[in-house]
């Protein structure tokens, strides 16, 4: 076959091209050709393909999108925004932390184990990009019903994944959930976080400044996974009878990004590059480009020094390779043989493939001849922007209208009890213990907290205490019955995580899961939900520094419930005043905070129970999650709770039943004057924590509620080894250990 | 005085930091040493720190065991070097052949990171002096190789000669032969296990016990008193 040259292209406009196949609709081929003037080379449409992709380009989403950066809350600890590869947040004595949660999702489902060990492989690779050292790995899960065969492919493979990779790199694995839904079946999601930390001086952007620098890529050799990866499998939906998808998804090596990481991380301490990008979904078009189109000038990259695993491939599939542990560096001359031999000291291949120019042409040869000659920033940044249609759904009314406050409760006490076995065991609320066990939670030696903590917990500083915080949560359920109501729920939950380890909520990044942009209800989920979250964000004070979307999760005409993952980072002084939520410590007083309404639409017990999703998601009041908040950790850091955990799916007894077996304490529990047993132990209200205060700190501690208008009601104490709920029943805690962890090693050991 | 102990970086080694942490703490001097260098850097004793070196391809520890800087740790163990090998480790000394036996996959096939009850054989070693025999302690534990195994015959003669340091408590977590979590040498100058007390130093963090710092203090005191 004759290479297709710039020269080529321009000889032979009529030449027929497989824009449909790569995935480009015919008027983004026809603006390509608009703006090149004609036809492009093979290579230059295989860039543009998987740069317009939905998951590289957000075309679909970035008119909504928009919002974080218009309802920007006053935060002063926001380092550095929206739009590089993670955001970066200003942590204090001059440390700073950057953070960022992504999807994996499509790659997931096709190869469980390689789709979810290079998602936690590419999101630790955007952070190292940014300059910091990673610290820590989170991972938020949605997978089909339990009890369904595919899941029992599906998950096994994805945590052996998560495990294999993230445990070869020496990250702690700190937190993240764990949900199952008949909505995810065929469309798991799989989302990974990742924290890093620097000194403020050590913040590295994604661009490609100064003509004559140099371009080095450098780690893994380039191979033939993952080819169009981008645009096959992020951006169109899985029809049942399509072809094996297999080798569009790429194979990791977490040998090799270790290296990576500390190679890296030597370059940086040398101050050896003026720019960094890690190679991610779409390769090389994507690092070139995005780096070209940053930085001031253009870029001239020599593609046949690229190294190979595979002699055989095309220069279209070297620039579309996925191939995984991967870094393209912008170096000046002079500091080009430190960076190699810094390189060689990790066993890391590194090569020279280009350099930065004075033009403004993103240029690409091969064996000498151009077969890219592109402005790059309409590769990397203005790619077509759609405003897609949408429509409140025709059935939102009616599912709003089924009201879960009418589902049949328990009769009896009898009932109750039986009720509350049910839920603990339930594989929602069952013990993630069988998951989590396989992911190392200690190596580095900084770990304060982690699952099934509220919040994941790490030291930054030895000598100071200080520390950071991340939760990550999002109730599909709660979306799907009112989706701008349940990314806000999703956004409370997390923020009261972390203010329940006692860590202060400093900025959040979000995941985005959703179905199809193409169908009006979708976009319409998208469109309230995003609306939702940059509202409460604006609200609470924590700005949106960076994120991820995921579209096309919906099999056939179905979609996923609206998704939206959101991840909350904090920030604490002091780690040893940390928050556990375990109740340890016999005698202690139990105290709910805030206020508890009659809520179960898309709660725990209407789908446990009843098999049920319907009515409203309990109401959100974010002024009082931040005064819960502020109550959380100003009781931390005071001395007067030992214990606290956020109140949320499941309700009270769900989070009584962790607190007392993570404690090995039982408790003692009264129903408050006014208050249904059942709503008592059941609903979801928002706003509000249980928290374990010794006796001698209660009249304090309740002053301060007190004073600070925060609803705080004595439910019980903690003592003995069942869990008594006064007037209604009891469970030995050996009963309710059973029930709650022996589920999920049934299912899937 | 104090005594200086080295910990091995290999490519793939992750738990060095904390090794390096736990000897601080401990009251040692900590001595990064790296692989491709034979030079121990006069250290008075090593630690083999956790982790996948060489990406624990081929099998664990079975790249990392013909390094540069395994030539003179074997040749000076051997002449009583004080040698600790975690997790990794201790896969690397078996294929070094300073233990006797061998690592298989867990048998339940699953990577497992948990809370580990051990019972301390034996204080009859360089590591394990600060402890007494019959000793139960609580230690992380996280591996994926960590199923213990050896010939009928060894494992006669580590029992014999009171050579099998640790055992498992209450769960063994991963089918090794007679619960075996540690073992040493005939001297007892080298010793190792899958569990890592090295995450077990501070009160603050990973299971907040301080369990495993005794295997630091052991040797400071014995090299500090020598």
């Amino acid at each position: 076959m004759t290479l297709d040259t710039v020269k080529h292209a321009g000889e032979t406009p009529e030449a027929e091209q497989p824009w449909k196949e790569l995935g480009l609709k015919e008027d983004e081929y026809a603006r390509i050709r608009e703006i090149l003037g004609r036809r492009p080379t093979g290579a230059e449409l295989a860039m543009y393909s998987v740069m317009w992709s939905e998951h590289c380009s957000y075309k679909s989403s970035k008119v909504h999108l928009k919002q974080f950066g218009e309802k920007v809350p006053v935060n002063d600890a926001m380092l550095v925004g929206i739009g590089e590869n993670a955001g970066v947040v200003d942590v204090g004595q001059g440390y700073a932390v950057t953070f960022k949660v992504e999807s994996h999702n499509h790659p997931s489902y096709i190869e469980p184990y390689q789709g979810a060990a290079t998602g936690v492989g590419g999101i630790v690779r955007d952070i190292l990009a940014m300059g910091a050292r990673p610290v820590a790995v989170v991972d938020p899960l949605r997978f089909g019903a339990a009890d369904h065969p595919d899941t029992r492919r599906v998950l096994p493979g994805v945590v052996a994944g998560i495990g294999g990779y993230g445990n070869c790199l020496g990250l702690p694995n700190i937190g993240g959930e764990v949900v199952f839904d008949d909505c995810y079946q065929g469309n798991p999601l799989v989302n990974a976080g990742c924290i890093g930390v620097m000194k403020h001086e050590d913040i590295h952007l994604a661009k490609a400044s100064g003509p004559g620098n140099k371009v080095v890529l450098y780690g893994a050799r380039t191979g033939g996974d993952g080819i169009g990866g981008v645009s096959v499998l992020a951006s169109e939906t899985f029809e049942s009878t399509g072809p094996a998808k297999r080798p569009a998804v790429q194979v990791g090596d977490p040998f090799q990004e270790k290296l990576l990481i500390e190679c890296t991380l030597e370059i940086f301490r040398e101050q050896l590059v003026a720019g960094i990008q890690d190679l991610g979904g779409a390769g090389l078009s994507c690092a070139t480009s995005e780096l070209a189109s940053a930085g001031s000038g253009g870029m001239r990259v020599e593609l046949d020094t690229v190294p190979l695993r595979d002699s055989s491939l095309s220069p279209e599939e070297i620039l579309m390779s996925e191939s995984q542990e991967r870094m393209c560096a912008i170096v000046e001359p002079d500091k080009v043989d430190r960076f190699m031999e810094i390189c060689e000291k990790w066993d890391v291949i590194a090569t020279v493939i280009g350099e930065v120019t004075d033009g403004s042409q993103l240029e690409i040869f091969w064996h000498g001849e151009q077969i890219v000659d592109v402005p790059p920033r309409t590769v990397a940044h203005e790619g077509p922007v759609y405003n897609r249609p949408y429509a409140r759904p025709a059935w939102q009314d009616a599912l709003q209208a089924d009201d879960a406050n009418k589902l049949a409760r328990p009769a009896n006490a009898t009932e109750l009890r039986e009720q509350v076995l049910k839920l603990v065991s339930s594989p929602n609320q069952a013990s993630k213990s069988w998951i989590t066990d396989q992911y190392d939670r200690f190596v580095q030696g900084n770990t304060v907290l982690a699952m099934p903590e509220d919040a994941g917990m790490v030291r930054i500083d030895e000598k100071t205490n200080l520390g950071v915080a991340m939760a990550t949560d999002g109730n599909g359920r709660y979306a799907k019955l009112d989706p701008y109501t349940g990314a806000q729920l999703a956004l409370a939950e997390s923020y009261r995580n972390v203010a329940a380890s006692g860590a202060k909520p400093l900025a959040i990044s979000d995941c985005l899961n959703f179905g199809s942009p193409e169908d009006p209800d979708v976009m319409w989920q998208f469109a309230e939900a995003t609306r939702g979250l940059a509202d409460g964000c604006l609200q609470l004070g924590t700005p949106v520094t960076g994120g991820n979307v995921s579209l096309y999760n919906q099999t056939g005409e179905t979609a996923i419930h609206p998704t939206p993952v959101v991840a909350v980072l904090g920030v604490i002084d002091d780690v040893t005043r940390r928050t556990p939520v375990a109740f340890a410590e016999e005698g202690q007083l139990l105290y709910l905070l805030g206020d508890t309404h009659e809520e179960l639409g898309g709660s725990a017990w209407s789908q446990v129970i009843h098999g049920h999703l319907g009515g409203m998601p309990p109401k959100v009041d974010l002024d009082r999650e931040k005064l819960l908040g502020e109550i959380l950790i100003s009781a931390s850091r005071d001395g007067m709770i030992d214990a606290a955990h956020d109140l949320s799916d499941g309700g009270l007894i769900q989070a009584v039943t962790e607190s007392c077996l993570r404690g090995g304490k039982g408790a003692r529990l009264v129903v408050p004057d006014g208050l249904d047993p059942f709503v008592f132990l059941f609903s979801e209200s928002a706003g509000r924590a249980v928290v374990s205060v010794p006796r001698s700190e209660e009249l304090r501690f309740n002053d301060m509620c007190g004073a600070r208008g925060l609803p705080a009601t004595r439910v019980g104490v903690v003592d003995g080894d069942e869990i008594e709920v006064q007037g209604q029943f009891s469970i030995p805690l050996s009963e309710l250990r059973a029930a709650h962890e022996a589920t999920l090693p049934g299912l899937f050991a | 005085m104090t005594a200086r102990i080295g910990v091995v970086t290999f490519p793939g080694t992750l738990d060095d930091k904390d090794s390096l942490r736990a000897v601080r703490t401990a009251g040692a001097e900590p001595v990064s040493l790296w692989h491709r260098d034979k030079d121990l850097k006069q250290v008075d004793a090593v630690v083999l720190a956790g982790g996948f070196s060489y990406g624990d391809y081929l099998r664990a520890g079975a790249i990392a065991r013909f390094s540069p800087v395994m030539e003179t740790i074997i040749e000076q163990a051997k002449a009583g070097l004080p040698v600790l090998g975690i997790c990794n480790g201790f896969q690397i000394l078996t294929e070094a052949h300073l233990l006797p036996g061998g690592m298989l996959q867990n048998n339940h096939l699953h990577f497992i990171c948990r809370e580990q009850k051990l019972r301390v054989e034996t204080s009859g070693t360089a590591w394990t002096a600060d402890y007494t025999a019959g000793q139960e302690i609580r230690i992380p534990l996280k591996n994926m190789d960590g199923r213990y195994v050896a010939e009928e015959r060894v494992l006669d003669e580590l029992e014999a000669e009171g050579r099998v340091a640790f055992r498992y408590l209450d769960v063994n977590p991963n089918g090794s032969l007679r619960d075996i979590a540690g073992i040493t040498n005939a001297a007892g100058n080298v010793v190792g296990l899958m569990p890592h007390p090295e995450h077990a130093v501070e009160p603050l963090v990973g299971t907040g016990r301080t369990d495993g710092l005794g295997f630091f203090t052991s040797i400071l005191k014995k090299l500090v008193n020598a």
